[in-house]
């Protein structure tokens, strides 16, 4: 019998089970799919192309957990690093951003100044955050000495930054990028690039206060884009190498169906084969929605807290559209070597806003932001000699469509390719492949519930203590012997490793006692 | 047929609702008064309450019990359903019994009390005093119920005291006095299906009766026609009050903070709290509030519900409980003087550890002798069991009076 | 050269709360004021014959219970009246009624959700819960907690204190409540679109958000903590009109020896060796004193009224990045006769209510998107009411006085300045949407008054029409509010002070603002305080 059972081969399930493993436990981790990975993860999408299918630039794994296992020794290395995002304009009049620096036909002195100052607190604003990045929640409302310890920490890290940026470290943290980049900048362009670090991945529009907040937890580990050899499934390989390193079992194609009660404690699991694993202990790393409402069900939970779940907001509003093109795509004004960068599509906050209006009403953009990468410019693995995989993320596309995703998905892709061709005119004429998954496709190839990249929306009443719901923010679910250890749990989603860890390092100290 | 019909678009015209039983209660209302209970025009006293009152204690009285919330629970998950709701086990309702119970928040904090009517295999009826549709249907996720409030379909009355069983029996109830206490029996009346608990709101012998609303007034007659030669009596809200204060049973909203309802957070209740935790069964499963209950049961609670019996003869409502060495330890929340027990009785909180049976506290009662305020420190003392109590609430067969 | 203690510009009902209050204390205080008329936003304007409007703010809650008490405002003539309820009208017809009483509420709410009719008590113990938390900081001053001063370490300490004191869940649900949209909100409890449409309206109300936006659910609240007589929630009139109130609290700084000067705005405030001196009125006569009180907006104070000079570049900066966009629009109306709302029938009763024209979250925000892109909202939420219902003095009998409260309404049409033609086809719109509800009602309009943001700004001096003296998002709320720092309703120059809605508690006709600012002056005075503090009734 092992001595926990970790659900879900993600790249939190892994981490948590590597840490659990390196402490001594006896660990299996049960991935549904043939592979692991769950959202970092690569495959082949046509003849040759890979891809990295879900997320697919690294900006948020945590440096601690790339050393303490020791990722590197286990194959994990980087094609690129340090990535420029290219605010792309469609005349080719493009501004490359990279940390402080801007760089463009149009950036003027200005510009430069207010983004040096932006750059500047917000890394800071940033680094306060990502400084709970690691830690275990604190409960409000407690009197115990661990929760207020951590709580006076974090006062004290905003407090030591001085009354300046501790004043507008409180002024803007509850707020919107909108009208933070309209107090700094002038530039429409690099606002509606910057604006997208707010909204990424979130059901959020520039003018939606918690926008900032969203873009410090992106950036809260530094906020370097990079791209892993062989794609993100690299990452997860390597991950699973040092968990199994460490005597972790990894079960590949072992779907559990529900977690196994004895009385009011979990015991195990049931795989949808019908075999039946013990385990005192069981972590999973699915969303809280599946992870309670699919595996556990409802009503072996108190119903105050079921009800919470139920409400969790977890709509998926992100598509992702891989091509496979026969030749590199030349976008008007941007030279070879750049089109490698992170480009963005996103020429105003305007733009990036209205984009986000039709997801409000269960509708996709027609005119979308898009994030693209060409990963095969920096990895010859990932596709053909000669040839190229382009792999964007597309906002917004709300999993809950109004008129279907069987019926709209067509359409969808096809304005999302137009968009693009207005960047890369000549891109149609390329195409050997396409690739569209939708939040509907995300939500079934991925398993995640909603189709939400971090399983319950980014957002102020959602993080932290509150994460994914007060009552299980700690790692701990209210039925004993049940842990949650993916992205739904603090600090979130996002390739990052730390959710896993925390709670790998909240169950060592529990069975410690 | 329904008397209460709010789906209508001229709904606003009516500002409250008459009870299926009204025709009945209006010829018999001689006071004139009438006071709302929610939906429904209700009676506080038809003639006098005190009358009414020994008609509880004496002969028979006559309680329109319509206006309880009422909710039907059935489906394949009705039971599951039921137990993960309330603290006790619903498993130990057999078919055809009824039990008190009350459900809580996952704080461990009591939403309200109510009596289960487990009406045929796996169908429940939920009575309660507050609207639960909200609660009820958040607990329902996972689970695979129906639930309804019925309200306004089933009309009830409480008929309650010693020659109750009499009435009944003339009635043609056959076979009612084999009736249990808690338990439920099925009678044709007229053709119509009456339903018969032996339950009740007056710590007596006493029957609830159930109709289909649109025969009310059909049960109502018979009742009368049958009680004439048992002293039957119609009995108004009045009356009821003091009967459930003797019988020591709480009300929420009077004797507890329903915890919907509560907006200061600290001013509700556990279950222990309300001297209920004989309901609170940890040997079942996950049920809403279990956690915190545990905890409490291992770091002890807050408060104590007691049941005083105070000297004197001054009513002590609203009144401060003090320890015996005048330590402000709680306060009053319900009281009177009982007709039955002869005593000066009261309902209150005070503060844990205080609260053991047996222990000595001093209330400090306001009164007035002809407009005259005036105080006094009564001695009061702990009581465990309810004030009145007869032998007759619990035999069965009953005797006839 | 006549000097005095304490000038007061602005004679809205927060400068004359403050100057109340200082004439009270005994100082000899000077009223200025641009318009012939007192009362800033709190006005009853005759405008059309015999008509009275209370043509900006048009009903009364929040003003402080405290204030009013202790102002003594009902010997100076005011009296607030409850009016019925509240109705929400939707387009199939139909409508969602909220009585004064409660069964019948809920009865009505069971029409369109039997659960919902039930989850409202819920909703309202968990409104009432934050309402009971935030009355307490209304009347007192924020504390900075950047500061290592004991006054601040204390303040920050006492409102941990009462933070903590919430216990752990509802610590959580406050931080929840301050941080969501209200859609998201109301989906936690309701599922009826039309009573989520009905409780939705209050979160956006003088907001420049949409329901759907994060923050929207404090705002409700500022709609919600009031009350009339102990009723929380519960909204009122001013006999004759909102002008009752401001001139119940003129007559009371009157009597206390405070003068009022009307008719001239303020050209500058005058500043020598850093501290100020005075005002120059624009009519060219100066008035000298050492305390300078503005109850103007925060741009108007330091933008239009200040010489940059006297200032320093980055509070200037905060200055100018200061949010007041103003999001509503208002027209004032005399009625023939009273309008019929065809979904009403003949629920008479509900004419005496607060009217809502919205039935869904989806159309309250597209009306957002509208005032996003630079115009007003094509189908607008209305809040309208007819004060004459319940108001005998305000019209002739049989004749009745119209407020519309119309959101969205941005302060520029597509970046560019209001013109009279985008008055007149805004007016257009409104009148429109109310005809769709209430056909005929066109026929009976005598005399239309349409207030744009323009027209707010111009007449009542609220920057860019924003009816709350800045917008109310948590980097403008407590101790960020106006700005980090000037929490505490001191200027950048000394003896200069704002008292104005910009300040912290924020807007509405709650008086708060000029309260507390009357009470830090007078410490900094060293004169007894006699202004209330703090919320003890509970």
């Amino acid at each position: 019998m092992t001595d926990t059972i970790i659900i879900g081969g993600g790249h939190n399930g892994l981490v948590c089970a590597a840490y659990l493993a390196k402490a001594g436990h006896k660990v299996t981790v049960l991935e549904a799919r043939d592979k692991v990975g769950g959202a970092a993860v690569t495959r082949e999408f046509a003849p040759g192309f890979k891809v990295s299918a879900c997320a697919h630039l690294l900006y948020l794994l945590d440096e601690g957990i790339q050393k303490e296992l020791a990722l590197a020794s286990h194959g994990l290395s980087m094609a690129a690093t340090d990535l420029a995002t290219m605010a792309m304009d469609e005349q080719g009049q493009h501004i490359r951003i990279s940390g402080a620096r801007i760089e463009g036909a149009n950036v003027t002195d200005a510009d430069q100044a207010a983004m040096t100052e932006y750059h500047r607190y917000m890394s800071r604003f940033a680094a306060v955050l990502g400084g709970l990045n690691n830690r275990v929640p604190p409960r409000l409302g407690t009197s115990t000495g661990k929760d207020l310890r951590s709580l006076a920490r974090l006062g004290w890290n905003i407090r030591k930054m001085g009354k300046h940026d501790m004043r507008d470290f409180l002024r803007i943290t509850g707020i919107n990028v909108y009208d933070v980049l309209q107090e700094e900048f002038d530039n429409e362009l690099l606002k509606g690039a910057l604006s997208v670090d707010g909204v990424l991945g979130s059901f959020l529009g520039t003018r939606s206060n918690n926008s900032v907040f969203c873009a410090l937890h992106r950036m809260s580990q530094g906020g370097r884009y990079s791209l892993p050899e062989g794609g993100m499934g690299a990452v997860s390989n390597a991950i699973a190498a040092a968990a199994t390193q460490y005597g972790a079992e990894i079960r590949t194609s072992s779907p559990v169906k529900r977690l196994l009660l004895d009385f009011d404690q979990v015991s195990g699991v049931e795989l949808e084969n019908g075999e039946q694993l013990m385990a005192k202990t069981v972590v999973s790393s699915a969303d809280p929605k599946t992870t309670f409402n699919q595996l556990l069900g409802p009503q072996h939970l108190e119903a105050g807290f079921a009800n919470k779940i139920k409400h969790l907001r977890s709509r998926g509003c992100v598509a992702k559209l891989h091509l496979a093109l026969d030749s590199l795509p030349v976008f008007t004004g941007l030279g070879e070597t750049q089109s490698g960068n992170r480009l963005l599509i996103a020429p105003s906050m305007n733009y990036v806003e209205r984009a986000f209006n039709h997801a409000k009403y269960g509708e996709y953009s027609e005119h979308p932001v898009i994030e693209i990468t060409l990963p095969s410019i920096h990895d010859d693995s990932v596709a053909p000699q000669g040839q190229h995989v382009l792999s964007a993320n597309v906002q917004w596309a709300p999993t809950d469509l109004k008129m279907g995703w069987a019926e709209a998905k067509h359409g969808f892709t096809e304005a999302v390719i137009d968009v693009i061709a207005r960047y890369a005119p000549d891109i149609r004429s390329s195409i050997l492949h396409t690739e569209m998954l939708t939040p509907e496709d995300i939500e079934q190839q991925f398993l995640i519930g909603g189709g939400h990249w971090h399983h319950v929306e980014l957002a102020m009443d959602q993080f932290l203590m509150m994460r994914p719901v007060p009552g299980a923010a700690q790692y701990a679910s209210p039925v004993d012997g049940l842990w949650l250890c993916g992205a739904g749990s603090h600090p979130g989603g996002g390739v990052m490793g730390c959710a896993g860890r925390n709670a790998a390092n909240a169950i060592l100290k529990t069975n410690r006692g | 047929m329904r008397t209460v019909r709010f789906d209508s678009r001229d709904h606003y015209r009516n500002k409250v609702y008459p009870s299926p039983f009204h025709s009945r209660q209006k010829e018999l209302n001689g006071l004139k008064e009438w006071s709302r209970w929610f939906d429904y025009l209700s009676v506080p006293a038809y003639t006098c309450p005190t009358m009414e009152y020994f008609s509880g204690r004496n002969t028979c009285g006559v309680f329109d019990i319509t206006p309880m919330v009422k909710h039907l629970v059935s489906g394949p998950d009705a039971l599951a359903y039921m137990n993960r709701l309330v603290t006790r086990d619903v498993a130990k309702i057999k078919p055809g019994r009824v039990g008190y119970a009350v459900w809580c928040t996952d704080e461990g904090q009591v939403i309200d009390d109510g009596t289960i009517f487990h009406l045929r295999e796996g169908v429940y009826r939920l009575c309660s005093q507050e609207h639960q549709i909200d609660w009820m249907m958040i607990n329902a996720n996972g689970f695979d119920v129906n639930i309804i409030e019925d309200t306004h379909d089933v009309a009830g009355l409480a008929l309650q005291g010693p020659t109750s069983c009499a009435t009944l029996k003339r009635m043609g109830l056959t076979g009612i006095e084999d009736l249990t206490p808690f338990g439920l029996r099925y009678f044709d009346l007229d053709g119509i299906e009456l339903m018969v608990s032996r339950t009740g709101y007056t710590g007596d012998l006493g029957y609830e009766l159930w109709i289909d609303a649109g025969y009310a007034e059909l049960l109502w007659d018979r009742v009368f026609a049958a009680g004439e030669l048992h002293q039957i009596q119609p009995m108004g809200s009045d009356a009821l009050e003091m009967l459930r204060i003797e019988a020591g049973f709480i009300l929420a909203g009077a004797d507890f903070m329903p915890a919907q309802h509560t907006v200061r957070p600290t001013h509700t209740r556990s279950p222990f709290e309300l001297g209920l935790g004989w309901l609170v069964d940890f040997k079942k499963p996950v049920f809403n509030g279990r956690r915190a209950l545990l905890a409490e049961k291992e770091n002890g609670s807050r408060y104590a519900l007691v049941k005083l019996d105070i000297e004197g003869n001054k009513p002590a409502d609203s009144s401060y409980v003090y320890s015996s060495t005048n330590k402000n330890i709680g306060w009053i929340t319900s009281a009177m003087w009982s007709p039955s027990a002869k005593k000066n009785i009261a309902l209150a909180t005070v503060e844990t550890p205080h609260g053991a049976v047996g222990e000595e506290m001093l209330v400090e009662i306001y009164y007035q002798r002809e407009l005259k305020w005036s105080r006094v420190k009564a001695k009061a003392r702990v009581v465990k069991d309810a004030f009145f109590d007869p032998p007759r609430r619990r035999q069965t067969p009953p005797a006839d009076w | 050269m006549k000097k005095y203690d304490a000038i007061v510009i602005g004679a809205g009902h927060n400068g004359l709360t403050n100057a109340a209050y200082l004439a009270k204390a005994g100082m000899n205080v000077l009223m200025v004021e641009k318009n012939e008329y007192i009362g800033g936003a709190t006005v009853s304007r005759n405008l059309h014959e015999d008509w009275i409007y209370s043509n900006c703010s048009y009903v009364c809650s929040l003003l402080r219970p405290e204030v009013y008490r202790s102002l003594d405002l009902a010997k100076y003539g005011l009296q607030v009246v409850p009016y019925g309820g509240s109705v929400t009208i939707s387009q199939n017809d139909d409508y969602l009624a909220s009585y004064v009483d409660h069964d019948a509420s809920r009865r009505e709410m069971q029409r369109h959700s039997h659960r919902d009719a039930d989850a409202e008590a819920r909703y309202w113990r968990d409104i009432m819960r934050q309402c009971r938390f935030i009355r307490q900081f209304l009347l007192r001053t924020a504390p900075d907690p950047t500061s290592f001063k004991p006054r601040d370490l204390l303040e920050m300490l006492h409102l941990g204190k009462e933070f903590w004191k919430l216990g752990e869940d509802v610590l959580y649900d406050t931080i929840r409540f301050y941080t969501m949209s209200i859609s998201d909100f109301l989906d936690e409890y309701f599922e009826s679109p039309l009573i989520k449409a009905a409780h939705a309206g209050s979160g956006i109300i003088g907001s420049a958000m949409g329901v759907m936006s994060p923050g929207t659910a404090y705002v409700l609240l500022h709609h919600a903590m009031g009350d009339v007589d102990g009723t929380a929630g519960a909204w009122g009139f001013a006999r004759g009109g909102m002008g009752a109130i401001s001139k119940a609290m003129g007559a009371c700084f009157e009597d206390n020896g405070g003068e009022i000067l009307t008719g001239s705005g303020v050209e500058q405030i005058m500043v020598k060796n850093g501290k100020v001196t005075g005002v120059a009125l624009e009519n060219g006569n100066e008035y000298h004193s050492d305390i300078v009180v503005s109850n103007m907006t925060l741009p108007r104070t330091f933008l239009e009224c200040m010489d940059a000079n006297d200032l320093q570049p980055e509070f200037l900066k905060r200055v100018r990045n200061f949010k007041i966009r103003g999001s509503s629009g208002k027209l004032n109306i005399a009625l023939d006769g009273l309008p019929k709302i065809t979904a009403l029938r003949d629920n008479q009763e509900m004419m005496h209510a607060d009217i809502h024209l919205i039935d869904s979250i989806e159309r309250l925000e597209r009306a957002y998107d509208d005032w996003k892109d630079g115009t007003w909202s094509k189908d607008p939420y209305i809040d309208m009411i007819i004060p004459t219902m319940t108001d005998p003095t305000m019209a002739p009998p049989g004749k009745h006085f119209m407020s519309v409260f119309v959101q969205y309404v941005p302060p520029k049409i597509h970046g560019r300045d209001w013109t009279d033609a985008d008055r007149d086809a805004f007016g257009e719109t409104v009148m429109n949407q109310i005809e769709n509800y209430a056909p005929g009602f066109k026929d009976l309009v005598l005399h239309a008054e349409v207030r744009t943001p323009r027209e707010l700004e111009d007449e009542v001096g609220l920057t860019e029409g924003n009816i709350f003296q800045g917008e109310l998002t948590m980097d403008q709320l407590m101790f960020n509010r106006p700005i980090p720092g000037y929490a505490q309703y001191r200027g950048p120059v000394k003896g200069l002070w704002m008292c104005g809605s910009s300040n912290h508690p924020g807007g509405g006709v709650m008086a708060a603002p000029g309260a507390n600012a009357a009470r830090e002056i007078l410490m900094d005075q060293r004169k007894p305080n006699n202004v209330p503090e703090g919320w003890i009734d509970d």
